[in-house]
């Protein structure tokens, strides 16, 4: 069976490497795999995402309503007609 | 470039963040996409309770950006407060800042240097700050 097409919201800061494109569609079963294919199509998106293997801190990532950090992260699983959102966070300090 | 802001809003974000003292005080203001026009204030909970950082709630994030996609509007302006420092954007802001068409404006609480407006604004992209004009205007 084939990997779902999931459908990828991405932040304005990163448009630049999707060519503008708000929303973009890849196929993977869990979000490791959605980040991989993220980088194939659109070259160096991964790195914005990932650092030395984890989440970037400043990068927020769900699936549907739920921040990934609270369903296992880079294993959280993907199933047909789930949408992933890309934010980077909002934060800074003195 | 200069930011354009009612006194209102201005009386607002100073409000809550004496409010909001010693923590930092976060916020948004929101306008119609692509009309640089802050309309609408925002005021978020800061997730982080810090006197020395700020960060939206994650679930506050996702449902304020729906919010946005569903109203065609976005984020003109992305406000905090320094509680003890000058109202300039510190390293760990710059480091943040990721919308390249928001105003970043800054407010202090510091009381013994501070003129009761400290209020001011930046432009932060791809790491360089530059300092904007505020004006502030009775209405938009």
């Amino acid at each position: 069976m084939s990997a779902p097409t999931i459908e990828v919201r991405i932040p304005t800061i990163l448009r630049p490497f999707t060519k503008g494109e708000k929303v973009v569609s890849v196929e993977a079963t869990n979000l490791a795999e959605l980040i991989s294919a993220l980088d194939a199509n659109y070259t160096g998106l991964g790195e914005r995402l990932l650092e030395n293997g984890e989440l970037r801190r400043f990068i927020n990532i769900y699936i549907n309503d739920e921040d990934v950090r609270f369903m296992g992260s880079l294993t959280a699983s993907l199933k047909a007609g789930d949408s992933v959102t890309i934010l980077p966070a909002v934060a800074g300090g003195c | 470039m200069t930011l354009r802001i009612t006194s209102k809003h201005v009386e607002a974000i100073l409000e809550q963040s004496r409010a909001e003292y010693p923590d930092e005080c976060c916020g948004v203001i929101l306008g119609p996409e692509g009309k640089d026009l802050a309309q609408i204030l925002k005021p978020m909970i800061n997730a982080a309770h810090s006197p020395t950082f700020y960060e939206f709630d994650s679930k506050d994030l996702l449902s304020l950006y729906r919010e946005l996609d569903d109203n065609s509007q976005e984020i003109v302006v992305v406000y905090h407060s320094h509680t003890e420092t000058e109202a300039y954007p510190s390293r760990t802001d710059i480091s943040y800042a990721s919308e390249p068409n928001a105003h970043y404006v800054l407010v202090s609480t510091r009381k013994e240097i501070a003129p009761e407006n400290e209020f001011r604004s930046y432009r932060i992209i791809d790491g360089v700050v530059s300092e904007e004009d505020v004006e502030i205007v009775d209405s938009l």
